[in-house]
C-alpha cells in the first residue's frame, strides 16, 4: 500500500480520536465550570463557555442545603460497607475458582455470569417489602446489602481472574518453606493480587456511588446522594442540580485513572 | 465456556488435595446470592401475582396494563433501544479500533474513552440537561456561531422526537464505552498474524474489518449487544432528568409505582415485565448472532 495512503489513514484516525474525546469531555467540562461559577453566571444567557469568574457560591449553596452533607456521608458509608463485605465474601470464592478444580466450579461460574442477565430492578422491589417487614427499611445497611448483591458476582469473577494470573508455584514454594496453606495465601498470593483486588474495590465503589434505582426505592428519609438528587430533581433550583451533578460525576475522573488498565484486561475478559 | 482458571493459567490447578476447602470458600457467596438475589427474584413473582388481600390474582398486571403510562413507557423504551443500540455499536466498534491502532497519546485517549464507564445515568441526564435546556450551552454555542439567532427549544415536553433525541444523545455519550471495553478485549484476542496475512494478500482496511476482524469478534459482539440490551431496560434516571415527567420508560414506572404510589404489586409486575424482556432480548441475540459450529474460527 502506498505510504501516502497510510499517512492519510493515520491522520483520519487522530481526527476521529480527538472528535470522540471532545464529545466525551465537553459535558464534563461544562458541568464542572457550572458547578464553580457564581449564581448570576448560572442564570445568565448566553452561558459563559470559558468561565470569567470562578466562585464557590454554587458549591457552598449545594453543600449547605438541607440533607446534602448527610446524603454524601450516607453514600460513602454504603460504598464502604459494600466494598468491605463484597471483598470479604467474594475474594475467597474468586480464589477457589482460580486454584481448585472442584465439582460444581463451572456451574457456579456460569451462575455468576448469568446474574448479569437479570435486571437489578427485579430484586429491589421485593427487598423493599422484606426490609419493611424486618425493620431495616430506610437504612444505609439495607441499601448496602442490595449493592453487595449487585456487585458480588462480578467481584468473584474479577478476583478469580486476578488470582489465576498469579503462579501457584510461588505459593507452593512458600509452603515447602514452612508456610501453611493460609499463611502462604496471606503472605504470597494476596500481596501479589493486591493491585487487582484494589482495582476491584474501586470499581465496587463507583458502582455503589452511582446506583440510583435501589437506593431510591429502599430509602425514604435517609437517602444516598443519587437518591436525594433524583427525588429533588423537579423541586431543586438549577445551581443545586448542577453542583449535585458535578458531585456525582467527579469520582469518575479519579477512579478511571487508577483502574484504566484493569478495565481493559480483566473486565473485558470476564465480560466475554 | 472455558473457566477463567483454564483460560489463563492451565498449570496452576491442583487436584484432589483440598477437596472440601473450595466449597467452604464459595459458601458465603452462594448463601449471600441465594438470600439477596435468587430469593428476592422469586418473591417478585409472588408480589406481582398477588393483590392487597394476599390472594392470587392478575390484578397487579391488569392495573399496570390499564394505566395509560404503560403503553407509553413500553413504546418509549423500545424506541430508545432502536435509536441508541445501532449508533452505539458502530461508535463503540470505531472507538475500539482507534484504541487498537496504537496512536501516539494512546494512554490519554484510553483514559478519556473510559471516563463515561464510571458516570451514572442520573449524572449524564443532569449534565446533558444543562446543555439542551433553552438557556443552555447548546443554544449559546449555536447562537455564537450564528446558526440560529434566538434560543431554540430542544426539550419541548410535547415532542416525542426531541425527547428521544435528547435521551439518546445522553445515553450514547454515557454507555458506548461499556460496549467498547468488551469489543476492545475481543480485538486484542485476535492474533496479529491473521490481520497481517490479510494485509499481505492486499486486503484494504475496510476489507480486513469486514472479513477478518468482524467474524473473529463475533462472540464479543454478541456479549456487547446482549448486555447493552439488558441494561437498556434498566435506564430511567436519565429520562427523568431530561424530560421531567414528559416521557417515561418501564423502569421509571416501576420506580413511580413503588416510591410514589406505594403499590409494590404493580411495581413488581413492572419488574417482572422488565425481566421477561431482558431474557427475551438475550434469547434473540443468542439466536440471531449464533455462529454455526462449522463456521467457527476458534
Amino acid at each position: 500500500m502506498a505510504l501516502q495512503q497510510i499517512r492519510i489513514g493515520r491522520a483520519l484516525a487522530y481526527v476521529a480520536a480527538l472528535a470522540v474525546s471532545a464529545f466525551i469531555l465537553a459535558p464534563i467540562y461544562l458541568i464542572t465550570i457550572s458547578a464553580f461559577s457564581t449564581f448570576d453566571a448560572i442564570y445568565e444567557y448566553p452561558r459563559q463557555l470559558v468561565p470569567r469568574d470562578v466562585s464557590t457560591d454554587t458549591m457552598s449553596l449545594f453543600l449547605h442545603s438541607d440533607g446534602i452533607v448527610d446524603s454524601l456521608r450516607r453514600s460513602a458509608i454504603v460504598a464502604a460497607i459494600t466494598i468491605v463485605v463484597c471483598l470479604a465474601i467474594g475474594t475467597p470464592a474468586g480464589y477457589a475458582l482460580a486454584r481448585f478444580s472442584f465439582r460444581g466450579a463451572d456451574p457456579f461460574q456460569l451462575a455468576l455470569v448469568s446474574t448479569r442477565a437479570f435486571p437489578l430492578i427485579i430484586i429491589a422491589v421485593p427487598l423493599a417489602v422484606t426490609y419493611l417487614r424486618v425493620g431495616i427499611d430506610d437504612t444505609v445497611y439495607g441499601v448496602a446489602m442490595a449493592h453487595i448483591a449487585f456487585t458480588l458476582p462480578l467481584t468473584v469473577l474479577v478476583t478469580a481472574s486476578v488470582f489465576a494470573g498469579i503462579s501457584y508455584e510461588l505459593e507452593e514454594a512458600a509452603m515447602t518453606l514452612g508456610c501453611n496453606r493460609f499463611s502462604a495465601f496471606r503472605r504470597v498470593a494476596l500481596p501479589l493480587a493486591l493491585p487487582g483486588v484494589a482495582a476491584s474495590a474501586i470499581f465496587i465503589f463507583v458502582t455503589s456511588w452511582n446506583e440510583v434505582f435501589a437506593a431510591a426505592i429502599l430509602t425514604f428519609r435517609n437517602r444516598t446522594l443519587p437518591a436525594q438528587l433524583l427525588a429533588a430533581l423537579d423541586a431543586s433550583p438549577l445551581p443545586h442540580r448542577l453542583a449535585g451533578g458535578f458531585f456525582l460525576l467527579a469520582p469518575a475522573l479519579v477512579v478511571i485513572f487508577f483502574i484504566r488498565k484493569y478495565l481493559l484486561t480483566t473486565w473485558g475478559r470476564v465480560a466475554r | 465456556m472455558t473457566s477463567i482458571a483454564e483460560e489463563t493459567a492451565p498449570v496452576t490447578r491442583r487436584k484432589r488435595r483440598w477437596e472440601v476447602l473450595p466449597y467452604w470458600l464459595i459458601l458465603p457467596t452462594v448463601v449471600y446470592l441465594g438470600l439477596f438475589f435468587v430469593w428476592p427474584m422469586i418473591q417478585s413473582f409472588g408480589l406481582a401475582l398477588r393483590d392487597e388481600t394476599g390472594g392470587w390474582s392478575f390484578s397487579a398486571f391488569r392495573t399496570m396494563v390499564d394505566d395509560a403510562a404503560f403503553g407509553e413507557a413500553m413504546s418509549f423504551t423500545f424506541l430508545l433501544i432502536l435509536v441508541i443500540v445501532p449508533i452505539q455499536f458502530v461508535l463503540a466498534f470505531g472507538m475500539a479500533l482507534l484504541l487498537n491502532a496504537k496512536l501516539r497519546g494512546a494512554g490519554i485517549f484510553l483514559y478519556i474513552f473510559l471516563l463515561p464507564l464510571a458516570i451514572s445515568d442520573l449524572a449524564a441526564g443532569i449534565a446533558w440537561s444543562a446543555i439542551f435546556t433553552e438557556r443552555g450551552y447548546l443554544n449559546t454555542i449555536l447562537e455564537g456561531v450564528g446558526v440560529i439567532d434566538q434560543p431554540h427549544i430542544f426539550l419541548d415536553p410535547t415532542s416525542r422526537t426531541q425527547q428521544v433525541m435528547a435521551v439518546a444523545t445522553a445515553e450514547i455519550w454515557r454507555s458506548t464505552t461499556f460496549m467498547m471495553v468488551i469489543l476492545f478485549a475481543g480485538l486484542q484476542a485476535i492474533p496479529r498474524d491473521y490481520v497481517e496475512a490479510a494485509e499481505v494478500f492486499g486486503a484494504g482496511f475496510l476489507q480486513r474489518v469486514r472479513h477478518v476482524i468482524m467474524p473473529m469478534l463475533k462472540p464479543s459482539i454478541q456479549v456487547a449487544i446482549l448486555l447493552r440490551l439488558i441494561f437498556a431496560f434498566e435506564v430511567f434516571a436519565v429520562v427523568i432528568a431530561l424530560t421531567g415527567s414528559g416521557a417515561t420508560v418501564l423502569a421509571a414506572e416501576a420506580y413511580k409505582w413503588q416510591a410514589t404510589n406505594q403499590n409494590e404489586h404493580v411495581a413488581a409486575a413492572y419488574s417482572v415485565v422488565i425481566l421477561g424482556l431482558s431474557l427475551a432480548a438475550a434469547a434473540v441475540v443468542l439466536v440471531v448472532l449464533r455462529t454455526p459450529r462449522e463456521r467457527r474460527l476458534r
